[in-house]
């Protein structure tokens, strides 16, 4: 037991060593992003095979729009499934966001200026997940009920909003301007290039802190390549969208909250906290970690970020109807979030697997649509995806009980 | 062993409505030793630890710390001092990482209020090499991927890195096998070679005569009998935990045995 000491506390591990330990941490079944990765790129070979349009410029500019919404709203439910909880209300709490800032902005004399609907939309959604994280921590009952209930409730409160005006039409700029404009080439440009000077300096300010309290740090070569990738893949995206219509505005939306919430799960103490109660409730509260706090927070993050998707969803369509929030966004959403590897179990996973799992399940609606397939087909193929990713989610905790244990 | 205690309960008594879990019970901890609390199931053992812990409080007698009468009231009270309880369940969430288990609760934090990574980092594992625990391979590692007595051993780096004075294990090894059982004891004499008092609770009697210097023993919430480790049997320690002498009438308190688990 006692003979392996640990690694000496200097200097930098190589490539290979740390390909090594990936590789080791993959068998011992801790896939991260592998499995949505390569999920992905068979879904692009397969589709391209079948439609060459599906990998065009346009059609990428399309999947960016048509994801964006699911991405978001899969963010929220990220922090949700991080405690082990379910929040079944995005829906419809998408729909009362998108209705309130649509019937606030409608031009009949009494419209409010723009940050004051928006402002309000997103409150709303605030306010509503506050109320569900109230009720499920005080009252003790199960988040699946009592979201339930919500889900009912804010239909309702959305057909109440509506009214019987049947249909909101969007006529503000920014509500349309949202999902619907395109950044100027040259702006995205220097966009991409900031952000990925950002991530450099960030990289590089860990291993000068590291090497500075004496630990070891990733290789800089692994690093570099790190920075490589991120300025490749930002810079084919780019170049792809550009070459169309451009990067649409709802990309940055999707941007910023990706980037804000990385940061505070894996940066502050809020963020550990919400790890620590999905892992271990009971020595999250002996830590002195008041779980109730963390819990009603991460509801009012999920409605909050169901709101942002509601004006998305929203400015794409141009309109609210009575149908909004319905449909396949609340399945899609939490099927984003799963698929993008987030455990149902609690504890486990990334804001960045949202964002991967809204990606394939874009592809899939997207590529279904243009072999025309109906919606049958697509909820078909895209719960058979769900349930593969969940089987693998499975699969690897099992492997990780089988190698853990010494 | 010549220093003065580090905590010393007098004619402590706690009960639970109608059931008496301790009457007037005696316990003394000295610095640099461990002390090990032996006895039967519902002797009372994991009362005793409770109400030093300060999860219930006691209702007669008092408590001394450092030769200071002092009332506990709450776990934070106990952080206060310098009292840290490892309980059996050890408390740790498998899906963070060594160092994110010990500093659960009490994160370092940069001058942004973000946290530091690596000042933490670097405590744990300065922590860790401070008793000799040398079998985690990265302190980066989640715990889920640890054997039952290197989690015991992140439980316990946990609740000594806090300038603790008195650690308390609750059947530390209960649930280990023979060669990790063996790391958890080493750790145990580490700790009290290191000048802290450490009360260890244990059933098995083999674990005791080990590590522990002196032997308090619990009989239906009393105590019955104290001896030194060295100047003592396995045979006369059994004989006490079965059928020490109580000072009270044991019919009172035989009826309310069942309860006081």
């Amino acid at each position: 037991m006692s003979t392996a000491a640990p690694p000496a506390p200097s200097g930098a591990a190589g490539v290979a060593e740390y390909l090594r330990e990936w590789w080791t941490d993959v068998r011992s079944g801790q896939l991260g992003s592998l499995p949505i990765v390569s999920g992905l790129i068979i879904i692009a070979i397969v589709f391209q095979t079948q439609n060459d349009r599906f990998l065009t410029s346009g059609n990428f500019v399309n999947l960016i729009v048509q994801s964006a919404a699911f991405a978001i709203i899969a963010m929220g439910i990220v922090f949700v499934l991080l405690l082990g909880e379910i929040d079944l209300s995005v829906g419809y709490v998408s729909a009362v966001a998108g209705v309130i800032a649509a019937v606030l902005l409608i031009p009949d004399g009494n419209e409010v200026s723009t940050p004051v609907a928006v402002g309000l939309a997103l409150g709303s959604g605030l306010a509503i997940g506050t109320f569900h994280g109230l009720i499920i921590t005080k009252i003790g009952i199960p988040s699946f009920v009592v979201t339930l209930a919500g889900l009912l409730a804010w239909n309702g409160v959305v057909l109440l909003l509506i009214g019987s005006r049947g249909t909101v039409v969007l006529q503000n700029d920014f509500m349309i301007g949202l999902a619907n404009d395109f950044l100027p080439e040259a702006t995205s440009w220097i966009l991409m290039l900031a952000c990925v000077a950002i991530y450099a300096g960030v990289q590089l300010n860990e291993v000068r802190v590291r090497r500075k309290a004496g630990l070891e740090h990733d290789p800089l070569t692994l690093m570099a390549l790190r920075v490589v990738a991120l300025a490749a893949a930002l810079g084919v995206v780019v170049w792809f969208a550009n070459d169309d219509r451009g990067i649409p505005y709802v990309f940055l939306v999707v941007a910023f909250f990706f980037v804000l919430w990385t940061f505070v799960l894996n940066r502050t103490r809020f963020g550990r906290y919400i790890y620590a109660v999905g892992g271990n409730a009971e020595a999250a509260r002996r830590a002195g970690i008041n779980v109730d706090r963390i819990r009603v927070a991460a509801f009012a993050i999920c409605s909050f970020m169901a709101a942002v998707g509601g004006l998305v969803l929203a400015s794409r369509l141009r309109s609210v109807d009575t149908g909004a929030g319905g449909g396949e966004i609340l399945l899609y959403s939490i099927a984003a979030a799963v698929i993008g590897g987030t455990s149902l179990f609690g504890g486990v996973g990334h804001v960045k697997s949202a964002i991967l799992g809204a990606l394939v399940i874009g592809s899939i609606d997207n590529g279904l649509g243009l072999l025309g397939l109906g919606s049958g087909e697509k909820f078909v193929i895209t719960g058979g995806v769900l349930l593969l990713a969940v089987a693998v989610d499975s699969f690897s905790r099992r492997l990780q009980a089988q190698s853990g244990r010494a | 062993m010549t220093d003065s205690p580090l905590l010393e309960l007098r004619g402590v008594s706690k009960h639970f409505g109608a059931v008496i879990a301790l009457h007037e019970v005696d316990f003394t901890v000295y610095p640099g030793c461990v002390t090990a609390l032996v006895g039967d199931n519902g002797a009372g053992k994991s009362t005793l630890i409770k109400c030093v812990a300060g999860i219930y409080r006691i209702d007669g007698g008092e408590v001394l710390y450092e030769g200071k009468p002092v009332s506990v009231s709450g776990p934070r009270d106990a952080a206060a001092l310098g009292i840290e309880v490892v309980y059996q369940d050890l408390a740790l969430a498998d899906n963070l990482d060594v160092v994110q288990n010990m500093f659960l609760g009490r994160e370092e934090l940069e001058a942004m209020h973000t946290l530091d990574e690596t000042r933490m980092e670097a405590r744990a594992r300065e922590t860790l090499e401070s008793l000799s625990v040398t079998t985690i391979r990265s302190v980066r590692q989640t715990v889920a991927g640890l054997s039952g007595g290197q989690r015991q051993s992140v439980a316990v780096a946990k609740a000594v890195m806090w300038n603790s004075r008195l650690v308390i294990l609750d059947e530390p090894t209960a649930a280990l096998g023979v060669a990790q059982t063996r790391q958890v004891l080493d750790l145990v004499k580490r700790l009290a070679e290191q000048g802290l008092g450490v009360i260890l609770i244990s059933h098995n009697l083999h674990d005791v005569f080990e590590v522990g210097d002196n032997i308090t023993v619990l009989r239906l919430g009393q105590n019955v009998a104290e001896f030194k480790r060295k100047e003592t049997t396995e045979e006369e320690v059994v004989h006490a935990i079965t059928a020490g002498k109580l000072s009270k009438v044991p019919g009172q308190i035989d009826t309310t045995e069942e309860a006081v688990a």
